[in-house]
């Protein structure tokens, strides 16, 4: 029997039969099933997946009509990790006018709403330039990276130093001092941001530092649209589930630790955000079709419930694509194809 | 179509057929370059390649903004950096 080239979660070729990828797609569907109790992807939904990732095609595609928006994070930094020396005016045109982005980001190497505050009189002229010269909405975008804000980068205590000492109260107590000071950054930039006229703000890895970093941007959010009603906000995951790094942190009565993306949508919905970037995470010891079929699974349940648009968040190690640095071209193509037509994304 | 996510939190089939309605042409023609190549030179909302005379960056956003009626807040900004 003809095998079937294919990736582990790590990049790296491996051949399968075509019985051994019906049973990695099946394996990837019921490991979601296992861990969340969200309904397995159907037979023919699986039978479509097997069609996908057999095709032996260098690139895939959409069906015609079933095209969706692409929004991109960190577009200014991106072109020159490539070593192409252009500034962050042209990076935004390349990414507007060869990329296709249908929405393009500003924003700063240092990738923080913490490290953007004080440098933020440079950063908002040249934001301004910009907006005259492209067409397509232009986003400002940062992480609200809580770690930032301990010790030593920080004012506050460091908990991951406390808690191995068994200080878990003072653990808890240094990352609520954090989140107070996160959202008075977020939101002291993002009005800046607005005001000088960005079209959305983008929260970018949310939750990288576990609940506390996710309520800090559920409260920034809040805050920002009681300020400016109408100001635009996308808040974009860091991980599958939320880490449980306090453990005891709520937003209206929920607690967040262990939240996975269709409930995170409904916290970020209400507080008021205009679009969720769901991000699941790939395994490295498992096959890319056993990432895309569990990927698929949660991603279908995140779309079936939200009211607001969902973009799978798709790079390196997520959304189903390698953790590799060059991404193999026939996996994006078939990981975007997939997570499209059967997630029902709204965006990638 | 991004616009209306960003702006409206339309999904991707109500934000296509939004922008199909408000662009007067069909469901098929915005999902085709070559025909939405020539409907942005018509309606002036700016091309992939730039054409003399036409609108680009903020006059483009300019013009789509009243198609959509939408206040773009980079408009709104601009408005207000001129008028002081």
């Amino acid at each position: 029997m003809a095998k079937i080239h294919s990736r582990m979660g790590d990049g790296w070729h491996v051949e399968i039969s075509e019985v051994e990828l019906k049973q990695e797609l099946e394996n990837g569907t019921q490991d979601a099933v296992t861990q969340s109790n969200l309904l397995p992807l159907s037979q023919d939904e699986l039978d479509y997946l097997f069609d996908i990732c057999k095709s032996g095609n260098k690139m895939s595609g959409v069906e015609s009509g079933r095209e969706v928006v692409m929004s991109y994070d960190g577009p200014t930094f991106e072109i020159r990790r490539l070593g192409i020396l252009a500034n962050r005016q042209t990076a935004m045109q390349i990414y507007e006018r060869c990329f296709g982005a249908d929405s393009i980001e500003f924003s700063h190497i240092d990738y923080s709403y913490k490290q953007v505050k004080p440098i933020i009189h440079e950063e908002i002229p040249q934001f301004e330039q910009l907006q005259s010269l492209t067409i397509a909405p232009m986003l400002y975008g940062a992480m609200p990276n809580l770690g930032l804000y301990t010790k030593p980068d920080g004012p506050v205590e460091n908990p991951s130093e406390l808690m191995p000492m068994g200080k878990v109260k003072e653990a808890q107590a240094a990352y609520e001092e954090a989140i107070e000071l996160s959202v008075s950054d977020m939101v002291f930039v993002a009005s800046e941001f607005y005001e000088a006229g960005c079209d959305g703000i983008n929260f970018d890895t949310v939750g990288a530092s576990g609940d506390p970093d996710f309520k800090a941007t559920l409260v920034a959010t809040e805050k920002l649209k009681e300020k400016y009603p109408d100001i635009n906000i996308e808040i974009g995951m860091a991980g599958e589930f939320v880490l449980g790094m306090h453990g005891e942190i709520t937003h209206n009565g929920k607690r967040l630790a262990g939240m996975l993306p269709h409930e995170q949508v409904k916290m970020v919905e209400a507080a008021g955000a205009n679009i969720f970037g769901a991000v699941m995470n790939t395994q490295t010891i498992k096959s890319f079709p056993w990432n895309l079929a569990r990927s698929i699974t949660y991603n279908k349940a995140c779309t079936e419930v939200a009211k607001i648009p969902v973009h799978g968040n798709m790079g390196i190690g997520v959304g189903s694509l390698p953790v590799c640095e060059t991404q193999p071209a026939e996996i994006v193509s078939m990981a975007s194809k997939a997570m499209v037509e059967i997630a029902n994304l709204d965006g990638l | 179509m991004a616009r209306m996510q960003i702006y409206r939190g339309m999904k991707i089939g109500e934000a296509k057929q939004y922008v199909a309605d408000k662009l007067g042409t069909s469901l098929r023609d915005i999902h085709d370059a070559v025909a939405m190549r020539e409907l942005r030179e018509d309606l002036r909302i700016g091309t992939l390649q730039p054409l003399a005379g036409h609108p680009k960056g903020i006059e483009a956003k300019y013009n789509i903004s009243k198609l959509l009626d939408i206040e773009f807040n980079s408009i709104r900004a601009s408005r207000k950096r001129i008028e002081g």
